[in-house]
């Protein structure tokens, strides 16, 4: 990840014409070929905040930079620079796949080879290169989402904004769509800004995340920040070791520990103020057990966005 | 005050080409034009078998085709003054709320483009394929008058057919913005083309009528005020206003088309051909007429749409 900041949010507010305040004082900002979850609930202000971030939607206070440029006024130089992908993704369903993709590659200016060269680069990163010459009409909800990320990558993008990529999608997809954002960042050096209301499927991926609630950002940082500055210091141990029977006694006394879950005949959800691991995994071995498994497991973001949600309502 | 950057235009050219490209495979613009050209046909091919007889009797040979009826069939320019307006209406009526329902809309403006230049590109779009279908009309009408009549059209029937060709298309235009208005107005295109057909027959059918009743009532009880006030009233509608234009160009010898005294008439050589600038006078009026409210509809839809929200 770099240091440049590429994309950047000031006090950034929308009101609707009903009165409804959708965004609500937002600032945030992103940094190089970093990957960003911007993650709540369905109605959080999320897909509002992106429309104002790609200049679709004026703000009603605020400001938005991107990559030194304020989308609103200076849209076209913003657009040729950030890739999108809606969460309601649509294709001309009676064009092919390839047709679909030339379409919006014409409004980049690019020759037909340059044109042609890249939408087949993009299609075949995506896996679709068997199916580019069939209707739209005849792909699944998850080639659709592929074939949006190819759209994408044919423009080049320096940041992508990606609105509910994994919505509609089965888990094994998802997986697979999540590690195509995490190569592309790697290979690309692309900067993601992902929204979501799946917020653990997300978080695998996200460098950082904000979490939005009510058009506000709650909290922000990354999960294991965010983990730490809503339950402390406090830290999981799942712990499976065979042997003894009253191991839950001999892990109860020891420092640091301050509770033991069982949570089957041979393992232990241990509850500790650091990360004591190897004093664990020392005691278990004096006790004659046998290890099999020591790992530290961290609180899940719905968790995190629980409890953060729970602070913010309290407030 | 911030200046746009980048030209207004860019990207007008690729929406303009595939809203042609789309038009030109589109099922029920493939129907329509059957229907005009079967309709078209049979009416020409009657008006045809009647002005036979008078060839070398009449120096307006080619526009009498045009008007020319014999029952049960109409004439071509009824079939025309019917069927374009739908035409028009079938193009337009899912311009902008398809890309809503196709979900297309955020994808093509999140690209290097304004927002005003989908809709530029749209319009320019059916206008160029409207323009082609009633071109091809108006030379297979032109192409068949001489082979069924052996007589080559004059210059002045050229022109004539031709400011015909214009004013349809315009008339056209006019019924495909009425679509595309509604279309951004309403999500579901059903209602949207439902809702600019029944304002087409409003104006066809009911607006006639209507317009009497109100002149009656406002007239006043003179007769003469009364039949101005119902020219006033009934000019209104696109389709009178239509049908009294291409009269006045299809038919040299109309001479007026509002009221006319006696005393106006005095010293008037009745039923010789104006000529072809004096009929353009004549509608003048009419086309600025329609020129105002293709802007003003145009303007109406471009405000609405740019007050749109895209997220679907």
């Amino acid at each position: 990840m770099g240091n440049e900041i590429v994309l950047s949010v000031s006090h950034l507010s929308k009101q609707y014409r009903k009165g409804v305040k959708a965004v609500d004082d937002l600032s945030f900002s992103l940094k190089e070929g970093e990957i960003f979850g911007l993650l709540g609930p369905n109605g959080s202000g999320k897909t509002t905040t992106i429309l104002m971030l790609l200049g679709l939607l004026e703000s009603t206070e605020g400001t938005v930079e991107v990559l030194g440029h304020n989308p609103f006024r200076t849209p076209l130089v913003v657009k040729r620079q950030v890739g999108y992908m809606p969460d309601a993704i649509g294709f001309y369903e009676y064009m092919t796949a390839y047709e679909n993709l030339d379409y919006t590659a014409r409004f980049l200016g690019l020759d037909a080879n340059e044109r042609e060269k890249r939408i087949k680069a993009s299609i075949a990163k995506m896996r679709l290169t068997d199916r580019m010459h069939d209707k739209v009409k005849t792909y699944s909800h998850g080639m659709k989402r592929r074939l949006g990320l190819a759209e994408l990558l044919v423009k080049e993008p320096r940041i992508a904004i990606l609105d509910e990529p994994t919505q509609g999608l089965d888990p094994q997809s998802i997986r697979e769509f999540l590690s195509l954002i995490t190569s592309l960042r790697d290979s690309e050096g692309m900067t993601f800004l992902l929204s979501s209301h799946q917020l653990d499927e997300v978080q695998s991926v996200c460098d950082r995340v904000g979490l939005f609630s009510r058009g506000k950002l709650i909290s922000f940082g990354s999960v294991d920040a965010l983990g730490e500055e809503h339950f402390g210091k406090e830290v999981l141990i799942d712990l499976q070791a065979e042997g003894k029977d009253d191991l839950e006694l001999l892990l109860k006394k020891q420092k640091g520990v301050i509770g033991v879950d069982r949570q089957g005949d041979n393992h232990y959800l241990v509850t500790a103020s650091e990360d004591i691991r190897p004093i664990l995994a020392q005691q278990v071995f004096s006790a004659g057990c046998n290890l099999t498994s020591l790992e530290m497991k961290k609180h899940s973001l719905n968790e995190i966005y629980q409890l953060a949600y729970k602070e913010a309502s309290n407030e | 005050m911030n200046k746009r950057e980048g030209s207004a235009l860019t990207g007008l050219k690729v929406i303009w080409l595939k809203e042609m490209q789309d038009y030109a495979g589109n099922i029920r613009m493939i129907i329509l034009m059957l229907l005009i050209i079967l309709t078209a046909g049979a009416s020409m091919y009657v008006a045809a078998q009647t002005l036979r007889s008078f060839v070398g009797e009449d120096s307006f040979m080619l526009l009498n085709l045009f008007t020319i009826s014999q029952d049960p069939i109409p004439s071509f320019l009824s079939f025309i003054s019917f069927l374009v307006p739908l035409t028009g209406i079938a193009l337009g009526f899912d311009a902008i709320n398809s890309e809503f329902q196709n979900r297309t809309l955020g994808r093509v403006l999140s690209q290097p483009i304004y927002r005003d230049v989908l809709l530029f590109g749209k319009a320019l779009g059916a206008v160029s394929a409207l323009a082609i279908i009633l071109l091809a009309l108006w030379l297979l009408v032109i192409g068949c008058a001489m082979l069924f009549l052996g007589v080559p059209p004059s210059g002045e029937q050229i022109a004539r057919a031709f400011a015909f060709y214009v004013v349809t298309l315009l008339y056209a235009l006019l019924w495909y913005l009425v679509g595309m208005m509604f279309s951004i107005i309403f999500r579901q295109s059903a209602v949207s083309a439902l809702v600019a057909i029944a304002l087409w027959l409003f104006f066809m059918i009911f607006w006639p009528m209507i317009s009497q009743l109100l002149a009656y009532a406002f007239g006043g009880g003179d007769s003469f005020q009364t039949a101005k006030l119902e020219v006033v009233l009934g000019r209104i509608s696109p389709y009178r206003l239509y049908t009294e234009s291409a009269l006045a160009i299809l038919n040299p010898s109309t001479r007026s088309l509002g009221v006319v005294l006696f005393s106006q008439l005095q010293g008037a050589i009745m039923g010789s051909a104006l000529p072809f600038g004096q009929s353009m006078l004549l509608i003048w009026p009419h086309f600025t007429a329609f020129m105002a409210t293709i802007i003003l509809l145009f303007a109406i839809a471009y405000v609405l749409f740019q007050r749109k929200e895209i997220r679907m």
